[in-house]
């Protein structure tokens, strides 16, 4: 039973963390709001003046803002729908028992402690190479023309790279919350007559609803600040096709070293993010509170 | 208890002793490439000469270094007390007043025994800002034995048109072998490096005298159309992403015909151990069109000093040790003629035993043959032969790289990329405030 002065005491002695905690996010924060209304170069130094709204309409009437907004969303969308599907799949493969298992699931998680750049690296070299890669040699193999992935599927390849890497994690949350199913209930179905297909749609999936709910949270977090990857293998290129918000805004703020373009330019993608993040908690905060 | 304080006893004399001999230390940011990797090593030499000094290193990539190196000298953050800058930022930190003027270097240092063209580029208003460490052009690097079978025979000065059809006549895709290698990702210093200096020996310019953008021209339309004709029909597939480095491992497993690429390439390309056509590689001038200007750049890493830095003196006496005369022979001394940091000094190319360097000769002619000030054909109101010398350069041929990376990955077409890339230039001038 909390009185009212305990409860006021335990507040107290909490401030410190909670003042510190949001002094963490605030200062840095409204900085980068200070600086985005700030003609501010960091080449022509001596020219700082109050710019108003004029660093948004210069990023915002980008002609590549609206493709990045759009390669942003492909690009989240892409993998996890992808790292969800097919974390399902290896999940339920790996929940089964067979020889060799704990090998199997070491070699499944492996990809997610590859770093982002040295993975991108890989494939951009050994596998979607067009003249010494893997693929293309696989396609000449077959009498194919090697296919040019990182010209001609750009933003698809991008999706190949980020899902190899996400794939493990969704896999791993996955199979853990499968693990955690009931083996009783699956086999009271069976004895009432559902086939495989129904046991899993009636009862596997809702099961691991709260488990794609997770996935799908902290992935979106990580996908819509997609860097690494892009910078590695194409620069953002061809052209703007694989350009996403992240690297827009840093094309603004190390290449042109404008930090007023770049601090509104982080602003804007901060204001999407949160309304892409609200959008996510109404759509599947239903399965949280259940 | 007592242990602990033993410890702070020992601590404390240690530190009292590395007090005693109180050396003045410098910072230096570093690119990792070899030459800079073999200076480093070599820099013992300097500290036994200047015992008071010690050095320290700070060694990253070229592109994360130029974004470290611009934050630390626009914030006046004063981490470093020498910087590896380029020719690009030379001359205009020098206008900004950011870098400490070496004219005042000893006479032994014989400032008149730098190579004019690379001088010419560190200089702003009479004052020598940055000490070139090596100095690099571009040129024609080509397979002599695939020159033979295809029945040509490469001209010390080739032009483009020969180029085209040498490239075509050495192709053979079944083989894997593909006659011409050139850069094609995206950035101001991959693909931009390239085709700016090309469009020079086409006639085309970034700016008109009153700093309007020029890729509406038909100069523009012409080497870029040609570029990307020349690809389609004798370049590797996946080019739109090949910059120097992937090109460079092409070449060195034998899938390249030719390659125009920086002059320091030269000693990969021909090096036993890492290159399987070491043997079979000749070098010709980068080409020309007849209108008086090769598509050859020009680029020096050189050693600057920032204004704001204490440790002036000191800073100097580095900056004139590692672009010596002396360096250079002691390099030679050591790891031999071939590795000595190329494309600085006069003496160095008068030496008849660097002479016999395979491709000494052509770096030089490659080198004279750029003129910074007067990069192509018509008057400009810019310096520099690949970029143009303003700040707002490098995010602005950063987006066109892009335009022109998907106009040869054939994702847009040549007029749409060119409209674009005027567009986004004209936009990028009038948000900087041109003309100034």
């Amino acid at each position: 039973m909390a009185t009212a002065h305990s409860r006021s005491a335990a507040r107290l002695m909490m401030s410190p963390a909670v003042i510190l905690l949001l002094g963490w996010m605030i200062i840095p924060l409204s900085m980068t709001i200070y600086f985005s209304f700030l003609r501010y170069n960091l080449l022509t130094p001596g020219t700082e003046a109050w710019a108003g709204f004029d660093n948004y309409r210069y990023f915002l009437t980008d002609p590549a803002f609206f493709d990045a907004m759009g390669n942003t969303f492909v690009l989240v969308l892409g993998v996890l729908l992808i790292t969800v599907v097919g974390g399902i799949l290896l999940g339920l493969l790996l929940d089964q028992p067979f020889f060799g298992q704990g090998i199997v699931r070491i070699l499944v998680i492996a990809p997610f402690f590859v770093m982002p750049t040295v993975s991108a690296l890989v494939w951009k070299n050994m596998f979607m190479n067009p003249v010494n890669g893997l693929f293309a040699y696989l396609a000449t193999a077959v009498g194919l023309e090697p296919f040019d992935f990182l010209s001609h599927a750009p933003l698809a390849s991008i999706i190949l790279i980020v899902s190899w890497q996400w794939l493990p994690f969704a896999t791993l949350i996955l199979l853990t919350a499968l693990q955690s199913l009931d083996q009783e209930q699956l086999e009271a179905a069976e004895m009432d007559g559902a086939g495989p297909i129904n046991r899993f749609t009636f009862i596997m999936l809702p099961h691991l609803g709260r488990a794609i709910t997770v996935v799908i949270l902290i992935q979106t977090i990580f996908l819509l600040s997609i860097f690494a990857e892009i910078l590695v293998t194409t620069n953002g290129g061809p052209g703007t096709a694989t350009t996403n918000l992240t690297y827009l805004v840093y094309v603004q703020s190390l290449l042109q070293f404008d930090v007023g373009g770049g601090s509104a330019g982080g602003i804007v993608a901060v204001i999407l993010a949160n309304i892409v993040a609200i959008f996510l908690m109404r759509m599947i905060g239903k399965n949280l509170d259940a | 208890m007592k242990r602990f304080a033993n410890a702070l006893l020992c601590a404390s004399a240690l530190s009292m002793l590395s007090t005693a001999a109180l050396a003045e230390k410098l910072t230096i940011a570093m690119v990792n490439n070899g030459d800079m990797i073999r200076m480093q090593k070599l820099s013992d030499d300097f500290t036994a000469k200047n015992p008071d000094i010690e050095l320290e290193w700070v060694t990253l990539e070229e592109n994360i270094l130029r974004q470290r190196v611009t934050t630390d000298i626009a914030t006046k953050g004063g981490q470093y007390d020498v910087m590896t800058i380029g020719t690009y930022e030379v001359p205009i930190w020098g206008k900004q007043g950011w870098l400490v003027s070496l004219n005042d270097l000893p006479e032994t240092y014989d400032i008149d025994d730098l190579l004019p063209a690379i001088r010419g580029g560190l200089t702003v208003d009479g004052e020598l800002y940055a000490a070139p460490f090596y100095g690099e052009s571009s040129m024609v690097m080509y397979r002599t034995d695939l020159m033979e079978k295809a029945g040509m025979e490469m001209p010390d000065a080739p032009t483009w048109t020969f180029i085209r059809e040498a490239a075509a006549a050495m192709t053979d895709k079944d083989a894997g072998v593909y006659g011409i290698c050139l850069r094609g990702k995206a950035g101001w210093g991959e693909n931009m490096a390239f085709l700016t200096a090309t469009a020079n020996s086409f006639g085309a310019k970034w700016f008109d005298m009153d700093w309007n953008a020029q890729f509406d021209s038909p100069e523009w339309k012409e080497a870029l159309t040609f570029y990307i004709e020349m690809m389609n029909e004798s370049g590797p597939p996946g080019a739109a992403n090949n910059g120097f480095n992937e090109n460079l491992s092409l070449f060195q497993t034998g899938k390249c015909g030719m390659w125009i690429d920086a002059t320091v390439a030269a000693s990969f390309v021909t090096n036993p151990t890492d290159s399987q056509v070491a043997d079979k590689v000749g070098f010709a001038l980068a080409p020309d069109n007849g209108l008086g200007k090769r598509g050859n750049w020009l680029w020096a890493w050189s050693l600057g000093i920032p204004a704001g830095t204490q440790k002036a003196e000191s800073a100097k006496k580095f900056v004139e040790w590692a672009t010596s005369k002396e360096y250079l022979a002691m390099v030679a001394e050591k790891e031999g003629w071939a590795n000595v940091p190329p494309g600085t000094r006069t003496s160095l190319y008068e030496n008849p035993e660097y002479a016999k360097v395979p491709f000494a000769k052509m770096t030089l002619d490659s080198i004279n043959a750029a003129d910074p000030q007067n990069p192509t054909v018509d008057e400009v109101p810019y310096v520099g032969v690949q970029f143009v010398a303003i700040p707002e350069f490098q995010g602005i041929a950063t987006a066109v790289g892009q335009q022109f990376s998907a106009a040869l990955a054939g994702t847009t077409s040549i007029d749409d990329a060119l409209s674009n890339a005027q567009a986004l230039t004209t936009r990028e001038m009038q948000k900087a405030g041109y003309p100034k």
